[in-house]
């Protein structure tokens, strides 16, 4: 999402990047971003906690419209709860217990079968999250 | 061992996928690393009086709607955000899809985002938000495939600022 932010602000539109991911939004640079300390696939925040997304966005919106250096990563201050347990699992003594591990994009390496990699095969046709939506779709309704 | 993060510091997924790659006998990945300037454009307005669209990267579609295959599809959604998070629906190869399929906000931030317009922390929200799939696991389809369907879209929105939620 770093270089579509880039695009973006070439093109004369303001952006802000929400990440929990530091070093990979830290690497592409984009113009404005805003950290929260999350497990990867909630970078909101948690499931039907609409206070806790709110406030996320809240702090992460607030500290973009106060930015005026580009490439800037303001940390909302924003943490799961508990004693950080969370990153145990997701760290590389996960992958010796094939515990889940998931992370953005990874290289062109075929995912099949290989022994400790958790992503799903890369396939190249739609992959629906319900069979109704793959007949909603098919129907053109 | 960088990944191996005390859990009060970030975790570093760029020395975790490294390690994970050596030890899966893979070739390094190589990360987009972007040491310049980058582009900026000032914020024209308060936040209160500014219009703001949603993008996502998390592969959110609309019900009806084709969903993302999973081999660098730079395919964009147009999802009305005046739809409630319960018709969206969530697919991506490289994540746990099981909490963001339960409430899609947490990748897709529609609700929340209604809701920050009805509190006067933004000023709007754009009728059209864009869901997309991250994982291009190429920077240059991303950069020239990717990024200007994004540009063309948002840019014909006339928002005030662009909100980029990745995965």
């Amino acid at each position: 999402m770093g270089l579509v932010a880039r695009a973006l602000e070439a093109a004369g539109v303001p952006t802000l990047c929400l990440t929990s991911a530091y070093s990979i939004t830290a690497s592409v640079n984009p113009p404005r971003a805003a950290f929260s300390d999350l497990p990867l696939g909630h970078t909101v925040g948690r499931p039907h906690d609409a206070e806790f997304q709110r406030n996320l966005l809240r702090r992460a919106l607030t500290a973009a419209a106060a930015m005026d250096t580009p490439g800037t990563i303001a940390a909302t201050g924003v943490t799961w709860d508990g004693d950080g347990s969370w990153k145990r699992r997701a760290t590389p003594t996960g992958i010796e217990s094939g515990e889940p591990v998931s992370g953005e994009p990874v290289s062109d390496a075929s995912a099949d079968g290989d022994r400790g990699d958790t992503r799903n095969v890369r396939v190249d046709t739609p992959q629906y999250q319900y069979e109704s939506d793959r007949l909603a779709a098919e129907s053109g309704t | 061992m960088g990944a191996r993060a005390e859990t009060s510091a970030p975790i570093d997924y760029i020395a975790l996928t490294r390690d994970r790659y050596d030890a899966l006998g893979y070739p390094p990945y190589q990360w987009a690393e972007l040491s310049d300037t980058p582009p900026w454009t000032p914020l024209a307005r308060p936040l209160a009086e500014s219009t703001v669209a949603l993008i996502g990267s998390g592969g959110a579609y609309r019900e009806g709607q084709t969903a993302f295959h999973w081999k660098d599809d730079t395919g964009v959604r147009r999802i009305p955000s005046a739809d409630p998070a319960t018709d969206i629906r969530v697919t991506h190869f490289a994540y746990d899809l099981e909490p963001a399929r339960e409430d899609p906000n947490i990748v897709f931030p529609v609700d929340r985002l209604r809701e920050l317009v009805d509190e006067g922390v933004i000023g709007g929200l754009a009728p059209t938000a864009l869901g997309c799939m991250g994982g291009i696991y190429s920077v240059r389809r991303a950069t020239e495939e990717l990024a200007p369907a994004v540009v063309a879209e948002v840019t014909a929105m006339d928002v005030d600022l662009a909100l980029l939620v990745p995965v």
